[in-house]
């Protein structure tokens, strides 16, 4: 079943064309990476997908739905974590993920399953002023993942943390993924990320995707990695 | 049954008071410091103290001297200084310090805000030379005139003071009502404008907008918290003035509390559409100050605005901020009731309300 269906979809601020003409699916139970350098059009792409942003032109429908007409239904069923999202500093993880929780009528009960799901036990009456980069990025997460979400969206979860901080957080994501009861959108510039963690990979540059396609299908002799393939395909690396 | 604890209404409410309840500042401002203003401002304006008035003689006032030589002492630090002391029980004490000195230096002493009036000579007659729009100066002008006609120790003609101090004409009764007041619109400025300005700006909005939250409810929480907030800054600043200086609230309580909730609703309302647009804490901040400063100026929380010109007094009247402290005055100071408080606190309504449907239509959550 397609999750999500973007069709020719465009995107402008000003001057700048931030999409052009991308269209994309995604399957159900899939985990999807959509990859490129900043600047790319990755986060106004995947802004548009969660309904926080209107496309200038084309379609996009979640599970057949879409945002004009169901946004409500829709918002039942989606998790994300945004980029350089901050909580407010003076409640708890607790405090905040059980305000979170009450916008899906959900209880204590879910609350103390995601702060065990992200590891944030020991964490949980620290105020969320107090959290290290990777802590916050956990407790987005968990805000994320309270509803038990059919599709979430993360965008750059990795960004600016250690490298410890980062495999842990692959680490909740692997688990998520072996239960096959989520679909995952995923932007990142870390090539080692989308491998690990996505089966299908969307290479995204000046707003165009470049190629798309299941990761073993895109790796070859040349391409060793993704981040050859995208010095192939652009004559750049992606962090440049 | 649901849990109300599963209520998002309820969930936003509790984690706004939270946030509101752990800023030290906030508590420190709200509640702390509109105390000290009113028992400083109490006591300055309450208690007899001495008053001070600086004039430069240049070359020998004749007139003026003749006085100086039986009535001033020469000033122990400064040979060119004499000090002249009047006792008055009622009006309190005053202190004239003479400074003799050329023309120039009287004229720099003068810009230096260092002297209040320059006496000079004229054919044994003395002659005044001062800002006729500078009160310090009018007034040290009136009291040596009226020294010169009458030294302290004459027989005082036909003028007989009663001091008022009743109930409600103190300054302090004065004051209080408007401090009320001001807090009022300065918390729910700072509290709610600034508040959503920040979540805006940190994303937060955004963030809380992309669940199945109801948007009004996170407007609706933060204004009933920070109503509950300055009806509890409102009885603490009470409690302390009645306690220091005995005020009472002469008129009725029920009226006075449908008051404080229509200006609670006018400030919310202005707060809301204050805050509808922006996403910089720095832009914000000039909104705010922008309403808040001028209201506090023109609208009589000190001092009151029948001191400004005629032309302006009906503008000035407009001001939510105005209506509430005229109302809140009158019920404390005149013995107010219902009927008084229906139109300010219907026209502090509908002005909350129109804002606040303005401002939602105008909103940007993200």
């Amino acid at each position: 079943m397609l999750q999500i269906e973007v069709k020719n979809v465009f995107k402008s601020f000003k001057d700048v064309k931030a999409v052009r003409g991308i269209s994309l699916t995604i399957e159900s139970g899939e985990f999807a990476a959509l990859l490129g350098p900043n600047g790319a059009g990755k986060t106004t792409l995947v802004e548009m997908m969660h309904g926080l942003k209107k496309p200038d032109s084309g379609e996009i429908f979640i599970q057949g739905k879409t945002w004009q007409k169901q946004e409500h239904e829709l918002r039942k069923i989606i998790g994300l974590s945004l980029q350089e999202t901050r909580f407010a500093e003076k409640l708890t993880i607790y405090e905040t993920l059980r305000l979170f929780a009450s916008f899906f009528e959900l209880g204590d009960k879910r609350v103390n399953e995601v702060i065990e799901l992200t590891a944030l036990q020991s964490k949980q009456h620290a105020m969320t002023g107090t959290l290290s980069g990777g802590q916050r990025q956990r407790l987005a997460l968990a805000v994320a993942l309270l509803n038990q979400p059919e599709i979430l969206f993360l965008d750059e979860p990795t960004t600016g943390l250690d490298p410890n901080s980062r495999q842990d957080l692959w680490h909740i994501l692997k688990s998520l993924k072996d239960q096959s009861k989520t679909t995952l959108i995923l932007t990142t510039h870390y090539m080692e990320e989308a491998e690990s963690l996505c089966d299908h990979i969307i290479i995204v540059d000046e707003g165009q995707i470049i190629k798309e396609g299941k990761l073993d299908d895109l790796l070859d002799e040349n391409s060793r990695n993704l981040d050859e393939l995208f010095i192939n395909l652009t004559g750049r690396t992606i962090n440049n | 049954m649901k849990s109300i604890k599963n209520n998002q209404l309820y969930q936003l409410t509790i984690t706004q008071w939270l946030e509101t309840i752990r800023e030290p500042e906030v508590l420190f401002w709200g509640i702390i410091f509109p105390v000290l203003l009113s028992i400083g401002m109490g006591l300055a304006f309450t208690q007899s103290s001495e008053s001070k008035f600086r004039v430069m003689m240049v070359e020998n006032c004749t007139q003026l001297d003749s006085l100086l030589g039986i009535y001033a002492q020469p000033d122990a630090k400064d040979s060119s200084v004499s000090i002249w002391e009047i006792s008055d029980s009622t009006l309190g004490d005053s202190k004239f310090s003479f400074t003799r000195s050329d023309w120039k230096s009287a004229i720099v002493a003068l810009k230096r805000g260092e002297a209040d009036v320059i006496v000079t000579d004229s054919l044994g007659k003395a002659h005044y030379h001062f800002d006729p729009h500078n009160a310090q100066a009018q007034l040290v002008y009136m009291k040596l005139s009226a020294l010169m006609k009458s030294p302290p120790d004459a027989p005082r003609g036909g003028f007989n003071i009663q001091p008022l101090t009743l109930k409600g004409t103190r300054y302090i009764d004065f004051l209080v009502p408007g401090l009320i007041a001001y807090g009022i619109m300065s918390a729910i400025l700072w509290g709610v404008s600034y508040a959503i300005i920040e979540r805006r700006s940190q994303k937060l909005l955004r963030r809380m907008v992309a669940t199945p939250m109801k948007k009004p409810n996170l407007l609706i929480a933060m204004m009933f918290v920070r109503t509950l907030m300055n009806l509890f800054e409102a009885l603490f600043l009470f409690f302390f003035v009645w306690l220091l200086f005995d005020i009472q609230i002469q008129g009725n309580i029920g009226a006075l509390f449908v008051l404080f909730l229509a200006g609670n609703i006018a400030f919310s309302g202005l707060a809301v559409l204050i805050s509808s647009r922006t996403a910089k804490t720095e832009v914000g901040t000039g909104w705010i100050n922008a309403v808040l400063l001028p209201m506090m100026i023109l609208s009589g929380i000190f001092f009151s605005y029948h001191n400004f010109p005629e032309w302006s007094i009906g503008f000035i009247k407009l001001l939510p901020l105005t209506a509430l402290t005229d109302g809140i005055r009158s019920i404390f100071n005149e013995g107010a009731g219902w009927i008084e408080i229906l139109s300010p606190s219907i026209a502090l309504s509908a002005f909350g309300v129109i804002c606040f449907v303005v401002g939602v239509k105008w909103f940007r959550w993200y």
